[in-house]
């Protein structure tokens, strides 16, 4: 079985991010960059449905070339093969997925596994985009998958507890925290990423259905009242809260 | 297009969600400044009081049923909004960002290749456009955008807009039936964590951190909570920890919220916490640490040890419930 995994490089959540003097983008300088945090999810369940089922993995990242780290990652982890679909300019979702999902359909890839969510923009909606635009069937924010024949069983989590959700390959999973333990790449794995060949591709150009009119900071909040040091600030602030915010 | 707004509205159980609403009230909002109509949709089998949706500003409901819609099928319920936009011609579609709105509102989005702007804070109509505001990079910008597709599909985060006072207009509800929906993907069955309210969906929220010191102490939290009618909430260390489970998870990597109330107790408000909890309408915070960042964020906070102020704050409210 085919499996693809694709991949997303960002900004590292701690990272500060200051907008870039158009006022249109962030300004890169001095940010970390880093392999999605719920892709590092999506790669370890490749890894173990390859372990369980043989086949091949590969990984799937649109971007520009500091991308390629992210790749180098996934093969350190333990990924077959790693394809960058070269792209420099913006991109909103669906046509970063429409660029995904010509490169999946290449591939054959039944099995094709996402982060559940890209921790720049904060969509989570390229891996049921993609899949739609496939005809695949899809799961997201599973934190649990089981493969059986060609029946897919996952747990998604939802308000107040967990769904039970049953489809059937061919099909795209977003894995959410708590799916698998991601491993860390061995030396002999980082060792062998470095020779592997991360295959470069041009794509289509964008055609965007999202125009970004403005990027802005959040109005700071009012420096809040420190009502008291101990528990004798206890009245006050129910009163606080009754009466001024009533919210009690 | 014709100039028609969809407004999803989400049931579980048979029961209308609260933020489906809030989403009607903006749907008729729009609809009221771009002089388009609103068809409200539902998808189930029995749903409770759908009348109700008139309450907030829009007098149709489509309601298509069949049995085994009880339960979210992304493929079903994803071929039968499509199959009503096209008939329908609608060109915009409102879902709340909750977690079934997330995973269904892209799938839209897809097969009518539509721009879909997701997890809106705001939403404004200017010069016949609307501009949505969404918060990015864990809430550390807001981008301002708008879609240029012909169809366009927008999901809005819970609690944030205003559904405003019901009326007591009712709505006409027609019912579809539909006969063989596609159940190719497909909820069987619902685990349900015991009896306790989620976080995603309280008006309250009591947050416990690592300055909780073990899992044993959670028991002030929960006190807490109940007297609040709260949910009680948890920071990745505690959930990494294994104290709490990760469905109280706020945060980057948990849920994102916005309670009217969050307190947060023994939290150092690290930047992926606040990510999920910085649209709060009011936050208090309870901790030790003078220069922790949670105070940053924090309309109302105590700088004192949470092992005395939580148990006087418990004094506290049950005298005011008594
Ligand atoms: C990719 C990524 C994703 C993440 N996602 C999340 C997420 O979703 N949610 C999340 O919460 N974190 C997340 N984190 C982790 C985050 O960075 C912090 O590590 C975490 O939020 C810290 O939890 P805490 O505030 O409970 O613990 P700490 O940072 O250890 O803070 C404990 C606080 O308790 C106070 N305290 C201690 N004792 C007392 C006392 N007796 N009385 C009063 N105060 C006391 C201390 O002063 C301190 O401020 C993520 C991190 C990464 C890298
Ligand atoms: N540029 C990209 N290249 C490859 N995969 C991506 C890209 N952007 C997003 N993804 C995948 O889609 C998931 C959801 O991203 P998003 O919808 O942007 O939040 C991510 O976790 C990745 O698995």
């Amino acid at each position: 079985m085919k499996i693809a995994v694709c991949v997303s490089h960002v900004p590292d959540t701690a990272a500060k991010i200051n907008i870039s003097g158009d006022g249109k983008g962030i300004d890169p300088s001095g940010v970390t960059y880093v392999v999605n945090p719920y892709d590092e999810f999506a790669i370890e369940e490749a890894l173990k449905t390859k372990e369980k089922f043989g086949g091949e993995t590969i990984a799937i990242s649109l971007g520009p070339e500091a991308n390629k780290e992210t790749l180098r990652k996934a093969l350190a982890m333990g990924i077959d093969n790693a394809v960058l679909l070269k792209d420099e300019s913006y991109r909103d979702s669906l046509s970063v997925a429409k660029a995904l999902a010509s490169e999946i359909k290449l591939h054959n890839a039944e099995l094709v596994f996402f982060g559940k969510q890209s921790v720049d923009y904060d969509n989570s909606v390229v891996g049921q985009l993609t899949a739609e635009l496939l005809g695949y069937n899809c799961i997201s924010v599973a934190v649990d998958f089981k493969l059986d024949g060609s029946k897919v069983i996952c747990e998604r989590e939802i308000e107040g507890g967990k769904e039970v959700i049953k489809t059937s390959l061919p099909a795209v999973i977003t894995a959410q925290k708590g799916l698998n333990e991601p491993r860390y790449a061995s030396l002999k794995g980082i060792m062998t990423a470095k020779k592997k060949v991360i295959e470069e591709k041009t794509v289509d150009a964008a055609n965007n259905y999202i125009e970004i009119v403005s990027f802005k900071r959040p109005a700071p909040k009012q420096a809040g009242k420190i009502i008291g040091t101990d528990a004798s600030a206890v009245p006050e602030l129910v009163r606080l809260l009754r009466e001024e915010a009533k919210v009690i | 297009m014709a100039n028609k707004i969809l407004v999803f509205i989400e049931q579980r159980n048979g029961q209308i969600k609260k933020a489906s609403y809030e989403a009607v009230r903006v749907a008729a909002g729009i609809a009221a400044k771009l002089s388009y109509q609103v068809e409200a949709v539902a998808i189930g089998d029995e749903i409770e009081n759908l009348e109700s949706i008139g309450n907030y500003g829009v007098s149709n409901v489509k309601h298509f049923k069949n049995s085994e819609l009880i339960n979210y099928s992304p493929s079903a319920y994803s071929k039968i909004l499509f199959d009503f936009a096209k008939e329908t011609e609608s060109s915009i579609i409102l879902f709340p960002n909750t977690s079934l709105g997330k995973d269904l509102a892209p799938r839209l989005a897809a097969k009518l290749d539509a721009g879909i702007a997701m997890d809106c804070t705001a939403l404004e109509v200017q010069n016949n456009e609307i501009i949505v505001t969404r918060p990015i990079y864990a809430g550390k910008v807001l981008i301002d955008v708008k879609l240029t597709s012909a169809s366009k599909v927008f999901t809005l985060r819970p609690n944030v807009f205003n559904p405003g006072i019901p009326g007591d207009t009712k709505s006409e509800v027609s019912i579809v039936n539909i006969n063989s929906p596609d159940l190719s993907t497909k909820v069987t069955e619902i685990k349900k964590s015991e009896g306790k309210l989620d976080v995603a969906e309280a008006e309250i929220i009591v947050s416990g951190g690592r300055g909780m010191k073990g899992p044993e102490h959670f028991n002030l939290v929960e006190e807490l909570s109940q007297l609040l009618g709260a949910a009680p909430g948890a920071s990745r260390a505690v959930v990494d920890a294994g104290w709490r489970p990760h469905g109280e998870q706020v945060g980057q990597t948990g849920k994102t919220v916005s309670p009217t109330l969050y307190i947060a107790l023994g939290i150092s408000g690290a930047i992926q916490h606040l990510a999920g909890m910085r649209s709060s309408k009011y936050i208090v915070a309870i901790n030790k640490d003078k220069d922790a960042p949670i105070f940053q964020v924090a309309d109302y906070g105590i700088v004192g040890d949470i092992f005395e102020v939580i148990p006087a704050l418990i004094e506290e409210i049950k005298k005011i419930k008594s």
